[in-house]
């Protein structure tokens, strides 16, 4: 277990950061009075808890973006199916409190003068069944998607193009009301969460929780996966695909695993967004919003996994920022960040540290890398 | 069953077939492998290209090709720009496949029914004209990767190195001369040591046939003599096919030579004897 971190210096403090968050975040806002200068709003807490959702969707795009060269543009998608069934569970709680009352049917199809519940949304008033779905319909989505993109051998900028085409084809029948998803209100006016209020402090401190520890979980995944030699066949892919499948590999094979794992990170974040931000909607799968999660991913750093996680939180810290002081400048600053980090931090974020520090301690690079060396012969 | 369901027809077919799905010894017809996995080479030749043919956009690149190579032969390839040399080991490797004809390794794997991964698998290692080595990864990592073995993801996931197989990396990693140079990126290797490199990546997949494209293209002459004397050290136990251009290097290490022109075979043995066919002057050294 802590094999897959040794020689991750990042990921031990990015994990070490979650754990103390998970510990002292609730303490300082259920503990502390709310007139102490140390309580934590709950707001704030809800605001970094879809913080670390975005950070979890960054590194489902790291891992299939910097270590298979895949640029998904399409990972909002996978973000928003699974926030669309942790949705739907929570239209199925609200049960006889909505608008109009009725036991079963949500309000939308009361309105819409259905009859029945739909045979997609049988299950779904069980949160083991949305919890299942939550990740397989993601994932059953990236592997039918990936199946035939790699077979056919689709790479590069197309296959980027068509992951695009597939998350707005989404938006567009996500939009429809015949789909059965609340049309372009999506769905929204939750109540309550395994029985639990979802206004309760408690609440919104647990999901928190819950975002920390998916973050942490979903981190380990990839590490693990990246620090495996699967990790150096994913590099190898990346780099020289016709040579790794010249060694014998099936390189769409390889491809097709990790892009559905990295989907049902996707789909998990999703998940623990929704509850958090109290509203699905069909707007999640808008194209814009994977590119964003690309700009995060290239700002904190491709291929480093922690960089991504940074790039996430401060990016959104920014715009959650800007759209309070400055809404009108936000998109151009987005815009200006994008084109400044690919001309000036092609590393990200996390490349500016690492050569900081290296000329500091020079050849310390060197040193490592026989160390890892002698560690892999020994 | 009962003796009387037996006696009639209609029974009888519909629970023959399906007391036969369930016999114990039955074995259906997917899961039998295509292959046998063993290669079968009780006549000394390991591959056979017969009458292949292939054309790109009406011109012929390849055209009735025939080749035989023989077990543990070093077999050098020579010809001018545009003979088909690349195009031949892209049909062997399963990149290109032909119009027509017959690849085969051994007498029984047929390779035109195999994609690059199962050809690689079966024991056809390739090496391309432009080395191409995994830039990313230490020298180390790249002989890793290319090590027979686990080839699923999942088994890929979780292999770790044994102590055979560091041993084996390290035999290879001597031979290739790169001891020293295990930890670096091979990206950072000089281009000499990248073409040596990736000769090690195909030894670690141990294969039966290696197809060695312009080995020593952009070579210095030390490093051509040290890559002269490991194809013809390698030569017995494996069998090497060389496409080259450079003739004295050609001439230093080969004892049998095929003239590849326009798509097929124009002559076939010794060095001596190829340099004296009037054909081949006439073609291609331009004597």
């Amino acid at each position: 277990m802590l094999n897959i971190l040794r020689q991750d210096r990042g990921g031990k403090i990015l994990l070490a950061i979650l754990m103390i968050a998970i510990v002292l975040v609730p303490f300082l806002n259920l503990a502390l009075p709310s007139e102490h200068p140390l309580h934590v709003q709950t707001y704030t807490v809800t605001l970094m808890g879809k913080y670390l959702c975005y950070a979890l969707l960054a590194l489902a795009v790291d891992l299939v973006w910097g270590f298979l060269g895949i640029l998904s543009l399409g990972h909002a998608a996978f973000f928003a199916l699974g926030g669309y069934a942790m949705g739907m569970y929570l239209m199925r709680q609200i049960g006889s409190r909505g608008v109009y009352g009725d036991p079963v049917l949500p309000d939308f199809m009361v309105f819409l003068n259905w009859q029945e519940l739909p045979w997609f949304w049988q299950g779904f008033d069980q949160f083991w069944f949305a919890a299942l779905m939550v990740v397989l319909i993601p994932g059953l989505l990236a592997f039918v998607f990936g199946y035939f993109a790699f077979r056919s051998r689709v790479s590069g900028v197309y296959l980027s193009i068509i992951t695009q085409a597939m998350t707005y084809a989404l938006l567009l029948s996500f939009f429809r009301n015949e789909m059965g998803f609340g049309g372009n209100n999506g769905l929204t006016d939750f109540k309550d969460i395994l029985g639990y209020s979802l206004q309760s402090d408690q609440t919104r401190i647990a999901l928190f929780v819950a975002s920390c520890a998916a973050l942490i979980g979903g981190y380990l995944i990839c590490r693990a996966i990246v620090a495996s030699r699967l990790g150096r066949l994913s590099v190898a892919i990346r780099d020289a695909e016709s040579r790794t499948r010249f060694i014998g590999y099936r390189v769409d094979t390889v491809k097709l695993w990790i892009f559905v794992i990295s989907a049902m990170l996707a789909g998990v974040a999703g998940a623990l967004y929704v509850p958090q931000v109290g509203i699905i909607n069909p707007g999640e799968f808008a194209p814009i919003n994977s590119i964003e999660v690309v700009v995060w991913v290239a700002l904190g750093g491709r291929a480093t996994l922690f960089g991504a996680v940074a790039g996430a939180v401060i990016v959104n810290y920014a715009k959650s920022w800007f759209t309070v002081e400055l809404p009108e400048v936000w998109l151009f600053f987005l815009g200006a960040l994008f084109v400044l980090s690919t001309l000036y931090l092609p590393k990200g974020i996390v490349g500016l540290v690492k050569s900081k520090s290296s000329t500091m301690t020079s050849n310390s690079k060197d040193e490592e890398s026989t160390a890892q060396i002698s560690e892999a012969k020994a | 069953m009962s003796a009387q369901v037996h006696n009639l027809p209609l029974g009888k077919q519909v629970i023959e077939p399906v007391q036969k799905f369930f016999q114990r010894d039955q074995v259906f017809d997917f899961l039998v492998p295509q292959h046998h996995p063993l290669l079968d080479t009780r006549h000394k030749i390991l591959l056979y290209l017969e009458g292949v043919s292939v054309s790109f956009d009406g011109f012929k690149a390849i055209d009735d090709l025939n080749l035989y190579i023989e077990e543990g032969e070093l077999r050098c390839i020579i010809g001018p720009n545009g003979a088909g040399k690349t195009t031949m080991m892209d049909i062997i490797t399963g990149k290109t496949k032909p119009d027509n004809g017959q690849v085969w390794l051994g007498s029984n794997i047929n390779l035109l029914e195999m994609d690059e991964a199962q050809i690689a698998n079966a024991g056809v290692g390739r090496k391309f004209q432009k080395p191409t080595v995994f830039e990313f990864l230490s020298v180390w990592e790249n002989l890793e990767l290319a090590m027979a073995g686990p080839r699923g993801p999942w088994q890929v996931f979780l292999s770790k190195l044994t102590g055979e197989q560091k041993d084996d990396i390290e035999r290879v990693l001597s031979i290739i001369g790169l001891s020293d140079q295990l930890a670096l990126s091979a990206g950072s290797l000089s281009h000499g040591q990248k073409q040596w490199l990736e000769i090690g990546m195909l030894l670690m997949q141990r294969p039966k046939l290696l197809l060695v494209d312009e080995p020593v293209a952009g070579m210095t002459h030390q490093e051509m003599d040290r890559t002269a004397e490991l194809l013809t050290s390698l030569a017995g136990q494996h069998s090497v096919v060389v496409v080259e251009h450079d003739m004295d290097f050609v001439r230093s290490i080969a004892n049998k030579v095929s003239v590849l022109h326009q798509g097929h075979i124009l002559a076939e043995g010794s060095m001596s004897e190829v340099q004296n066919n009037a054909k081949v002057k006439e073609v291609y050294l331009g004597e």
